[in-house]
């Protein structure tokens, strides 16, 4: 019986096992001493827990609001996803930024253009080399201080006009039609998808190629815009009222710096990657395709880049998801993310630290696991099948 | 055989250990202080007058005199002192989480506050107000004429609260910039970004001195909040409550009774100065402290009079009038309950 017991002890397997579970163990009770532990520090000093604070009325004001309802009246869970919304929308407009400059700058790069070439290198290493906190203060401080006042305003066509304070842009005013708008606008992106389908299969059968630019600009941009304006479409203008423009798309300019300053900080590791994709691609793909008479540009579409991709779109979604976390520097410039709402203001009302952070905690992992998920899939699919 | 049983043997060791360590609750903070031999006192991380660090890491100002007083009458020495610069976002934290043993951070009594953070305000040390400064180019006078302008306003204070309810109740509409640091509110209100900066007006006058060309701003005679501030204790310690709340009245009390830190020593036939230099009476005893507490927090500090004229006073570059902080027998509503 002993000795069963003893051959059990020296079996390595066992062995593994045994201490795998022990350090579960030993981690699972850890945490939850600590969780016990804090519930009973909160509970004797009377600090109030749980999450009633989110039915709470917030009671501030938000500067920057794309289209949700919220006023100080609102309750903190409006402003939670208020900061939310803010954070998706500079996150997606510094990633879509960040990704066209560095495609380009990544393949200038690597152009037999010495200027270019240098160029493209000059602002890598500046751009890369400076902390994205300095960057966005700067890019800030310069806006203010290029900008001219409310007051002097540059203005085009009396309809959108610029400020140090932000750029103002005409709204249109949705009624009814706008489901007329939005039904163009789907039917047209339906129609140009199959036209796109029909092309691509011409080409397979014939080789002969059909230029669909003109499909989709009359389909998916001039139809919405016809319906909309033959529905008698109205604008409303901003203008310039008392201290500031009132009325119209109010896009402030701390919304400006911060996506400026992530979309070119980031785009210069979305450069390197690219060049690294691209150089990752065997030289002779490059001449079999200058063989076949292909031009550069074509070249480097259809037969370099989709090559380069596989290899540079790993790092990619790793500066998407840095981007995303950079975003939360807003509270320098005071552009209201979640960070500056959330676990800014509101933790500073309410004073409910745990759960507030947890809960920002909580979206930024979300987000961040949304965004690979969907590029995995992507890398997936650019990724040589049955290899 | 005998690593698994020694590494089991001491993890669980471990754990216990742990269990009982982390169950463990402070709660006398009077003690803890005295064995330290020095108190932790959580202030500003820089606001002129009130806790601010001179070039050689000396605090000084209205609220470090606070952290002062009860360092003298808790250890005798008003020097031993640690100071905890902290953010509007951390104060609180810091406090409930036990790194300080005080708060003296310019910090408004609100109800909120004082009710659901397991803190208590153990007094006020400056009745304040939220208060204007606009561009002068402007031509405002009087806060009504700002509809629909713009504010820049410092984050994690109730300033942002006070002015969404003052626009709403007056039916008017504003927009706020809001910016993490003071510095940073100062330099958007410079460039423009917005028509006015909002703060108490405590540190108004601060701040537009330090401006580029003060005279290109002006501060608005309007008062729109009570801001009462004061230092802040956990919530579970009555007798640090008591010793931190009696400290700062010992300082109001001395300058009503007229009696300063060049003048606490000196005889005196007046019961009241006589029970505050711990020559008569047992104020001492239910506190736990010496019996010469208060004569050393007046030696050491001075009486209130003489910290406000030393730190924010009209002789200082913040220039502050006593206005409400003055005495309630000259005109004020400082008032410290009775020293019996």
């Amino acid at each position: 019986m002993f000795t069963k017991l003893k051959s059990l002890l020296y079996n390595n397997e066992v062995r593994a096992i045994v201490f795998q579970a022990l350090a579960v163990v030993v981690i699972a009770y850890f945490a939850y001493q600590a969780f016990d532990n804090m519930m009973l520090n909160i509970e004797q000093r009377g600090i109030r827990s749980g999450f009633g604070f989110l039915n709470d009325e917030a009671g501030f004001a938000v500067n920057d609001n794309f289209f949700l309802e919220y006023s100080p009246a609102s309750t903190n869970l409006q402003a939670f996803y208020v900061g939310i919304v803010n954070t998706l929308i500079v996150a997606i407009t510094g990633i879509f930024f960040a990704s066209v400059i560095g495609l380009i700058v990544g393949i200038a790069r690597l152009s037999s253009n010495y200027l270019v070439r240098k160029m493209a290198t000059v602002y890598i290493e500046i751009f890369r080399n400076i902390p994205i906190l300095l960057q966005i203060l700067f890019w800030y401080s310069i806006a203010l201080k290029v900008l001219p006042s409310a007051r002097n305003s540059m203005s085009f066509m009396d309809s959108v006009f610029l400020n140090s304070r932000g750029l103002y842009l005409p709204k249109p005013i949705m009624g009814t039609d706008f489901y007329f708008v939005l039904a163009s606008l789907v039917i047209g992106i339906v129609a140009y998808v199959f036209i796109r389908k029909r092309s691509n299969k011409k080409h397979d059968e014939t080789g002969i190629n059909t230029n669909t630019i003109p499909h989709f600009l009359g389909l998916v941009l001039l139809l919405p815009i016809v319906v909309y304006f033959s529905f008698g479409a109205q604008l409303e203008y901003p203008a310039l009222k008392g201290f500031n423009f009132r009325g119209g798309i109010d896009l402030s300019i701390e919304f400006f710096a911060l996506a400026f300053s992530l979309s070119i900080y980031t785009a210069t590791y979305i450069a390197e990657a690219i060049r690294s994709g691209v150089e990752s691609v065997d030289v002779g793909q490059k001449e079999a395709a200058a063989a076949l008479g292909l031009k550069n540009s074509r070249a480097m579409r259809l037969v370099i880049l989709p090559q380069a991709l596989r290899v540079a779109i790993p790092p990619i979604i790793n500066q998407y998801l840095n981007l995303t976390k950079n975003s939360s520097l807003a509270a320098a410039v005071g552009y209201t993310e979640l960070v500056t709402i959330f676990s800014g203001t509101v933790l500073n009302v309410v004073g409910q630290a745990i759960e507030i952070i947890m809960l920002t905690m909580l979206v930024y992992l979300t987000i961040s696991l949304v965004i690979s998920l969907i590029l995995n899939i992507f890398n997936k699919k650019m990724q040589i099948k049955g290899g | 055989m005998n690593q698994l049983l020694k590494l089991s043997a001491a993890s669980i060791l471990a754990i216990s250990a742990y269990g009982v360590q982390a169950s463990v609750f402070h709660s006398n903070t009077l003690e803890d202080v005295q064995s330290k031999g020095s108190l932790t006192c959580g202030v500003s991380t820089g606001t002129p007058g009130f806790s601010s660090p001179d070039s050689s890491g000396h605090w000084s100002g209205v609220d470090v005199d606070v952290c002062r007083a009860v360092a003298a009458a808790t250890l005798g020495d008003s020097n031993k002192v640690k100071f905890v610069p902290l953010t509007a976002k951390e104060r609180f934290v810091a406090l409930s989480s036990g790194e300080i043993d005080m708060l003296s951070r310019n910090t408004t009594w609100t109800h909120t506050r004082d009710t659901s953070l397991g803190l208590t305000f153990a007094g006020v040390n400056y009745y304040d107000g939220q208060g204007f400064m606009v561009k002068k180019s402007l031509g405002v006078n009087d806060v009504s004429e700002l509809d629909g302008a713009s504010f820049c306003i410092q984050a994690g204070t109730t300033t942002e609260l006070n002015l969404a309810d003052y626009f709403r109740s007056n039916k008017m509409s504003f927009k706020a910039v809001t910016y993490d640091t003071s510095a940073q509110t100062k330099a958007g209100f410079e460039a423009g970004r917005c028509d006015a900066l909002t703060s108490d007006v405590s540190q108004l006058a601060g701040l537009r001195s330090t401006l580029k060309d003060p005279s290109s701003a002006v501060v608005l005679g309007n008062v729109i909040s009570k801001e009462p501030l004061g230092p802040v204790v956990r919530k579970d310690d009555n007798k640090w409550l008591n010793i931190v709340r009696w400290s700062l009245n010992a300082m109001i009390e001395a300058e009503e009774l007229g009696i300063t830190s060049a003048t606490i020593d000196d005889a005196s036939t007046s019961p009241g100065v006589q029970r505050l230099q711990g020559k008569s009476g047992k104020l001492n005893e239910s506190l736990g402290l010496s019996k010469d507490w208060s004569r050393n927090i007046i030696a050491q500090v001075g009486n209130y009079g003489e910290s406000f004229e030393r730190n924010i006073g009209m002789s200082t570059p913040i220039q502050l009038p006593r206005g409400v902080n003055q005495l309630w027998i000259k005109g004020g509503i400082l008032y410290a309950p009775a020293f019996r």
